[in-house]
């Protein structure tokens, strides 16, 4: 793989916190090399705003290799930018040319507040998962682990669900900022496992009441989560939570859940 | 003070079982009254945080990062050890134990070990049960593979994000107990302080990240799960955010620090590509059971890898290591690679790199392939069509990270790799309790130093984070807090807390008053120079006194010249990593001191004046069979405390991998 080297035009949202109106600015970075990863970019142009004694950029991220779901850029109008299954943190510079111009927002959703600049505040999933997102079995209650055989298909797929990293590229990614690719990965994870069997009932209503007191818009199959996917994450998921909530109705529902 | 590490009397397979049913308890009414502050959370810190909560105590948990399952053990790749022997392979819980202490070249303590090793098999189970979707066979049971330093195949594994499955099984079960009402979760909180009252750890002063307000927060007990300190090399495979923060507020006020020099060298990394680094990216240590590690023989070779003929390749861990080839443990790998670039011998731009070759392995799975489905006479390209298959079912996921990373495609060219940092096995002194020398005071997972010694073998960091958090914490705190059930919430206003935010407040306002030059991340690059140079992968007694020099000068130019832009009170990344780096500039001194104490080469520990004639690590028992603990006395004055180890089971021997 040749490297080159790149000038590009930044234009980058900037917003001072939750309450203040957020506005374009543009930068201009130079001989960024093709080697470097997206995020690597950015740390250029902070080191070079504050030589200039200018206030850096405020971006999300922590693992930079793909795995933690912190960064969230959306770049030129895609989640994650525009390589397929992939995050931010692992775009890299090849992927431009120079003299380009990239635009860089933060997720955008109601339930997703704006901190500061491209920086998002995503309790609203750690909500969701306190409904009903887990098992519930003390520590110390365990019986052995061989003691229930799962079919290796069901695991496999419990496994490709339980793939999710709750970035939140789903809500970014969809005009109607639904949630629902998150929630139903979740839900078919432990639903399709026979630990979570017994209360997925009340875990699908109460997982979806929550969702919808978040704010996060409802689902119209678009298919852009599926798209934007950095985990690449099956839109089946959506149709089995469906019948989760279909099921979970016709049989009275949680008595938890109103 | 002496240190008392209160392993319990009796024998190795009894102590844990009868301390277990010795030790002191709080009733339900009681845990509900006290407080427990968790520090981190990680596998360590979300596993007590959730247990505790199960058990009635009132939890608070802090993490700098946005959610809990952020943490960075979700990055952990290969797996975690269990003695299931599921496999019928021989596997019991004192090989798990044998392996871990030998693995450690005998650096760790036994009774710790050993209580590891029989909780290991809880953890599986406990996980299964929270719904952690492992590998399995077609019989539906679980699968297993093999690692470093072992013969056994003890490693359950969730393909190669066993760290995530693990750490959104430890994250559920705390937001179960968040929606309970038993944990209170602050996200986006960076520790900056422990509270002392009485000689006690009682509380906290955390920073919100998002306002920049000082909080006060107290606990009958504080638990540290901040994980490790890895990142004061700059580059690493830490994720960005790790910091000693915590852990070092802890030590100035009077936690011993045990081991700080060692530290693991992962050998298979993806080398750095240039300036603009900013961490390093891990490839899975399953990758040297079929790839073949070489560089060319000529010094300087500029020819592309598949130009070089065979013969003029040096297979180098085959050459040195007969028995074990590319197989060596960690340590072996990671400096015999260094050796040939410093040498001359490095590949790529850089030079700082070595080849990791899947030709052979290709070739050799295409002839089984062709076996397999009865091809006659297959030419060439279908061989190496279906070698290429084999590969990519075993390894897909990791050739396509080093695609994406590189540009490069790892089934056409070899993959270049080069060793980076990646844990640290040194942390806060423990004892058997998990308590620091702070009374109150706890440190749990990678955070403590306490039982893998020198080195850590394979797909056992998970396995300690758990088992501090799921099984012996619930029994440690318990026995410690029976005592104090009579203490009641200490309001936030008394003066401990007033002086210690004041403190750290007068901190933040000098490091913002400042107004240098240089910027935060410059500094932290100059001290990963240092700390990688000088007390790296080798080291010396000359390159590490000049390097306590070069960062005492280092710490002192940042406290004149570093320049961190925004205000306080407000959102505000530099000044977090400031805070940071700040730490990692008085923790890298300490860590030269303790390598320029220790007189011997142990584990990830090497020191070059004491290796056998074949360049070997050459351990010094007669002197060194002890945990240097350091105590903080003030500005670059680190008295030592000394806990020997004694081996009353195992029997240490000199390691050979020829």
């Amino acid at each position: 793989m040749e490297h080159y080297n790149m000038n590009l035009t930044l234009k980058v949202w900037k917003q001072k916190n939750t309450n203040e109106k957020g506005r374009f600015e543009t930068y201009h970075v130079k001989d960024i090399s093709s080697e470097m990863s997206f995020l690597e970019m950015f740390d250029v142009l902070n080191e070079q705003l504050i030589a200039e004694g200018k206030e850096p950029v405020a971006f999300d991220h922590d693992c930079r290799e793909g795995i933690c779901g912190m960064c969230s850029m959306v770049i030129n109008g895609r989640a994650h930018g525009k390589w397929e299954q992939t995050t931010t943190c692992q775009l890299h510079m090849r992927a431009f040319k120079d003299g380009e111009t990239i635009v860089v927002e933060p997720w955008r959703a109601s339930a997703f507040p704006v901190i500061k600049d491209l920086v998002v505040d995503r309790q609203s999933f750690d909500r969701i998962i306190q409904a009903g997102g887990y098992v519930s079995v003390n520590t110390g209650n365990a019986v052995d682990a061989n003691a229930i055989p799962i079919e290796k298909h069901m695991a496999d797929e419990a496994f490709a669900s339980a793939a999710c990293i709750g970035c939140g590229a789903c809500v970014a990614a969809c005009p109607n900022a639904s949630a629902m690719l998150f929630l139903s990965a979740k839900v078919s994870h432990l639903a399709m496992l026979p630990q979570g069997s017994p209360e997925r009932k009340e875990r699908v209503m109460n997982m979806v009441n929550q969702m919808d007191k978040e704010g996060f818009g409802s689902c119209t199959n678009i298919g852009a989560c599926e798209a934007e996917c950095p985990k690449g994450i099956s839109i089946e998921n959506i149709a089995r939570l469906n019948r989760e909530y279909l099921g979970a109705m016709f049989d009275g529902g949680s008595k938890n859940a109103i | 003070m002496a240190l008392n590490s209160k392993i319990p009397a009796g024998s190795l397979e009894d102590k844990w079982e009868k301390y277990k049913s010795t030790c002191k308890l709080v009733n339900p009414a009681n845990k509900r009254q006290l407080e427990v502050i968790v520090i981190g959370t990680g596998l360590a810190g979300a596993s007590a945080a959730a247990s505790l909560g199960e058990l009635g105590y009132k939890v608070k948990t802090f993490c700098f990062q946005d959610s809990p399952r952020r943490a960075h053990s979700i990055a952990a790749q290969g797996g975690i050890n269990a003695a299931k022997n599921y496999q019928n392979d021989g596997d019991s819980t004192y090989r798990l134990f044998y392996d871990t202490v030998k693995g450690g070249d005998y650096r760790a303590r036994e009774a710790n070990v050993y209580r590891l090793a029989s909780v290991s098999a809880n953890i599986i189970d406990q996980c299964v049960a929270q719904g952690v979707p492992f590998a399995r066979e077609y019989g539906g049971l679980l699968s297993n593979r093999s690692f470093g330093g072992t013969q056994v195949q003890r490693t359950f594994y969730a393909a190669g994000q066993t760290g995530q499955q693990l750490l959104i099984g430890a994250y559920q079960a705390l937001e179960r107990q968040v929606a309970l009402g038993n944990v209170t979760q602050y996200s986006r909180h960076e520790m900056l302080d422990i509270v002392m009252i009485e000689g006690k750890a009682r509380g906290v002063i955390v920073r919100n990240l998002v306002t920049g307000e000082l909080e006060r927060h107290f606990g009958h007990a504080v638990l540290l799960c901040s994980g490790g300190y890895g990142n004061v090399f700059y580059l690493s495979t830490n994720a960005m955010g790790s910091n000693v923060t915590a852990a070092w507020k802890a030590h100035k006020k009077g936690a011993f620090f045990g081991n700080p020099c060692y530290t693991q060298i992962h050998p298979t990394c993806i080398p750095v590509s240039g300036d603009h680094q900013s961490k390093l990216t891990l490839m899975s240590e399953s990758l040297r059971n079929d790839g073949r590690i070489w560089v060319p023989k000529k010094q300087g070779d500029n020819r592309k890898p598949n130009e070089i003929p065979e013969e003029e390749r040096d297979y180098y861990l085959e050459r040195r290591y007969p028995a074990f080839g590319n197989l060596v443990p960690r340590d072996v790998a990671s400096r015999a690679a260094k050796e040939r670039c410093d040498a001359g011998y490095g590949v790529g731009a850089s030079k700082q790199a070595v080849y990791l070759d899947y030709a052979s392995a290709i070739q050799r799975y295409g002839k089984i392939e062709v076996s397999k489905q009865g091809i006659e006479n297959a030419d060439a390209a279908t061989i190496t069509k279906l070698g290429k298959e084999v590969v990519k079912e075993k390894y897909g996921n990791l050739f396509d990270m080093y695609a994406k990373i590189t540009g490069e495609n790892p089934y056409e060219v070899p993959m270049r790799i080069y060793p980076a940092v990646h844990y640290t096995m040194g942390g806060v002194w423990v004892d058997y309790e998990l308590q620091t020398t702070i009374p109150g005071l706890y440190a749990l997972g990678e955070a403590n130093f306490s039982d893998h010694g020198a080195n850590r073998l394979g797909a056992s960091a998970l396995m300690q984070g758990l088992a501090d958090g799921y099984f012996v914490i619930p029994y440690t705190l318990g026995n410690n807090l029976a005592d104090d059930i009579r203490t009641k919430s200490i309001p936030t206003d008394h003066p401990a807390f007033v002086a210690a935010e004041n403190e750290v407040r007068e901190r933040i306002n000098k490091l913002m008053s400042i107004k240098g030059t240089e910027s935060v991340e410059s500094f932290h690059k100059r001290l990963g120079k240092i700390m990688w140079d000088k007390c790296g992968m080798a080291r010396n007694e000359k390159g590490l006194k000049e390097a306590i020099e070069e960062i005492k000068a280092l710490r002192k130019e940042f406290w004149s010249n570093v320049r961190i832009p925004g205000e306080v009170n407000e959102y505000n990344p530099e000044l977090d990593k400031a805070n940071r780096v700040a730490d990692f500039l008085e923790l890298g001194e300490l860590m030269c001191i303790d390598a320029l104490n220790r007189n011997e080469s142990c584990g990830g520990h090497f020191r070059e004046e004491y290796q056998t004639e074949d360049g070997e690590a050459e351990r010094r028992d007669d002197e060194y069979m002890y945990v240097a603990a350091w105590e903080y006395k003030g500005d670059s004055n680190f008295v030592l405390h000394k806990e020997d180890l004694n081996y009353e089971v195992v029997h240490p021997t000199q390691r050979s991998y020829k």
